[in-house]
């Protein structure tokens, strides 16, 4: 044991098994990484894909039905396979407990346990793939359409179900890690904000994946039994499957952004070399959206034939959510003023998740009001508003996660002329492609056809044109980091003079992250301020 | 020191107390994720109830009240007997624990073979939901979606005592083996809290289901 101490946790063992057989959240996060950055890179073909298919009005690569199988992968890939896992199974897994003083999360067994179900449930969606035909349902699998679609919607949805029991685990090991693994001295107001947001995540996972999970196997029983749940010729009501798809499915939304928020409540200060502004404020609210995150479901069904009444009440709860989100935002804004900004690529990331977060998090209040909403429900304008929040919002700031810690989990630094080159291709990319949407929504263009009448066709060009900048900017990332993680210059222990725990570890970490178990004896971001 | 006291906990934590803290609450959060997922049901049927009252009224009496009574003292007894086997563990009385866990077991197995009894009654008068519904002589309309809440729920519910057997089964080998003393019962406990959701949840099923008024 005494040399272990002493090594990286890459040289601690070695072989493939070491690391298929792993129980050390270190390696557990890199597999993640790897696993999910892949998933982000095939869902992101089908997407330039689906938009090279807009490029012009009519058929212009492929048929409708393929149009409509591919949005199908596009939103089931990007969603299941890299935007939910992604941040807690990678970054989460890698810096939670180190962040806390631990050397592992409390169920190191569960948490290879979770990947590998993951895994698993992926299989499922490839059989379905495989096997064919590919559903068309769009990655919502709304009833009636996906119990009489004749698509492979069982293997579909009975993967998703699986990868959510890899969700649930997940944050159940979080949970039971951040309340009893925390070093000496780590208080809960010691903790960095990443460790609040993941644990405001975690609680997510818990309490709403299972809802998913019964609905998903209610739907599955449906299709093969028939048994009327969802069906009104048997007395069901299809209207039941969207309440329990979205009472999941809303809060899965603050599963994807709420860490996003933490990884930027952790650069802007080390960024800006200054303390966070409103800690207990940014920590709180954390925990504020994933409680008001449960009660805006009913936002998604404004025109599905809910009563006056639950409209109206889900719509001033959606306001709601306005609140704490914007409570972050000022505080980051506050945290840079007159701070001394470094513009390395995670600060450009972090920068840019505020303007893009800022835009999304807008646009969702634009859509939470019932008049507006009637009129906008269904066209490009909820297209642009979601992926402002998952790829504005949450794929950035995985972005700028990625590189800011990258010097810390491979002990390399990243090539930062590459790094700031991707943030602004990907910047003006982004925003080309879904400001066009936006306007495109304005104008009244529906979402999910394969067809456009002429007058949308320039803004769809301006939109495929940046979905290219998009992928770009996307091999661009990859690239580097891959590169990098070869060929990068030897990082020091702490580049950016971060104040939290995972800066005092070696780079990358030893196996059980200390030589010696830390105590804390200050907050996270405590700069400029002197200890006796 | 450490070296020969690292056999006991895993190197991460401190303690087999501070081990046994933090299996505790994981366990309990999976129990909330249990209560989340049947809790999805539990609303489905308050609807369909809401909109269809007769119909649930005249179709509960197809369910057989004594056989469900009998199941639900039965899986009661088992709660009991479970809680004795961890009380006896922490006294270190492996064999009366593990006697406990028998018994445990074998309310299990009653529970199912009822069970198997009153699923051969419903299929046999063409009950079984769905596609398979071929009974006529209920006469509120939409009767088979009372029985899709049936199965589905208590076939989930017996799908949870299916493996609460297996994790009981497997408490009893290491118990056998030596596993578990006063100092260190982790597992049984857990076992033990899961066994209770699972007579919890029958709990609801029973009124819910056999005693609709």
């Amino acid at each position: 044991m005494a040399h272990a101490a002493n090594i990286n946790f890459y040289q601690a063992s070695h072989g493939w098994k070491s690391w298929l057989f792993t129980l050390d959240h270190k390696r557990i996060g890199m597999m993640y990484i790897v696993t999910t950055l892949l998933s982000f890179l095939i869902g992101g073909i089908f997407a330039l894909l689906v938009r090279i298919e807009l490029f012009s009005p009519g058929e212009t690569i492929m048929s409708a039905a393929t149009y409509n199988k591919l949005f199908t992968l596009h939103g089931a890939v990007m969603v299941f396979w890299f935007i939910i896992p992604s941040i807690p199974g990678a970054l989460g897994n890698f810096f939670l407990p180190i962040m806390i003083g631990a050397k592992d999360v409390a169920f190191p067994r569960l948490n290879l346990f979770s990947y590998y179900l993951l895994i698993t449930g992926m299989l499922f969606n490839v059989y379905s793939i495989v096997t064919g035909p590919i559903p068309d349902t769009g990655w919502t699998f709304y009833t009636p359409y996906s119990i009489q679609n004749s698509g492979a919607v069982i293997s579909m949805v009975m993967g998703v179900f699986i990868m959510g029991f890899s969700s649930i685990l997940t944050g159940l090991n979080f949970i039971v890690t951040v309340h009893k693994l925390r070093c000496p001295g780590m208080t809960w107001y010691r903790m960095p904000l990443f460790v609040w947001a993941i644990y405001g995540t975690s609680i997510l996972q818990v309490m709403a994946t299972p809802v998913l999970g019964i609905t998903l196997l209610l739907l599955t029983i449906e299709r093969y039994a028939g048994i009327g749940f969802f069906d009104p010729k048997l007395g069901g009501d299809p209207v039941l499957f969207q309440h329990f798809f979205w009472f999941y499915s809303h809060p899965a939304v603050y599963i994807m952004v709420l860490p996003a928020m933490g990884i930027i409540s952790e650069i802007i200060p080390t960024m800006s070399q200054k303390t966070i502004f409103g800690y207990r404020a940014i920590a709180y609210s954390s925990l504020g959206l994933a409680l008001v995150s449960f009660l805006v479901w009913g936002h998604h069904m404004f025109t599905s034939g809910q009563s006056e009444l639950a409209n109206f009440i889900f719509s001033l709860l959606t306001m709601a959510t306005a609140v704490p989100s914007a409570v972050k935002m000022y505080n980051w804004s506050a945290t840079i003023y007159k701070g001394s900004v470094s513009l390395t690529t995670p600060m450009l990331y972090a920068l840019g998740f505020l303007f893009t977060f800022g835009i999304g998090g807008l646009t969702g209040i634009t859509l939470g009001a019932l008049s507006i909403d009637m009129h906008f429900h269904d066209t490009y304008f909820v297209v642009a508003h979601f992926h402002y929040v998952m790829m504005g919002g949450t794929a950035i700031a995985l972005f700028a996660g990625l590189f800011y810690w990258f010097p810390k989990m491979t002990g390399k630094m990243y090539n930062e002329c590459i790094g700031k080159l991707s943030f602004w291709i990907f910047f003006v990319g982004f925003n080309t492609t879904f400001i066009a949407q936006f306007v495109l929504g304005v104008n009244g263009m529906p979402r999910r056809y394969f067809d456009y009448l002429p007058m949308y066709t320039n803004w769809n060009r301006v939109s495929t044109v940046g979905s290219w900048l998009i992928g770009t900017a996307a091999l661009l990332i990859v690239g580097n980091l891959f590169m990098s993680f070869f060929r990068g210059a030897k990082a020091p222990a702490n580049p950016w003079n971060g104040k939290s725990l995972e800066w005092q570890a070696e780079s990358p970490p030893v196996l059980e992250n200390f030589a010696h178990t830390p105590t804390v004896t200050a907050g996270p971001y405590e700069y400029g301020v002197k200890h006796g | 020191m450490s070296e020969s006291h690292a056999a006991d906990h895993a190197h991460h934590f401190e303690s087999v107390e501070h081990e046994f803290d933090a299996g505790k609450l994981g366990m309990w959060l999976f129990l909330v994720t249990e209560i989340m997922l049947f809790g999805g049901l539990f609303v489905g049927y308050g609807i369909f109830n809401y909109l269809y009252p007769e119909m649930f009224r005249e179709a509960h009496h197809e369910l057989n009240k004594v056989m469900g009574a009998f199941n639900t003292i039965v899986l009661l007894v088992s709660s009991l007997t479970m809680a004795l086997a961890i009380a006896f563990i922490q006294r270190n009385d492996v064999k009366k624990s593990k006697l406990m866990l028998i018994i445990t077991f074998l309310c299990a197995c009653t529970f199912l073979v009822v069970k198997y009894f009153e699923y051969s009654a419903k299929i046999h008068h063409g009950l079984l939901p769905g596609h398979f519904f071929t009974n006529t002589d209920l006469q509120s309309a939409n009767a088979a979606l009372f029985f899709s809440f049936y199965f589905v729920m208590t076939g989930i519910h017996g799908l949870h005592v299916l493996i609460g057997m297996a994790c009981i089964a497997w408490i009893y080998w290491r118990m056998n083996r030596g596993d578990f003393n006063a100092h260190k019962f982790g597992a049984v406990e857990f076992v033990g809290l899961y066994w209770h959701i699972v007579d919890l949840i029958w709990i609801f099923l029973f009124p819910l289901l056999y005693l609709v008024v």
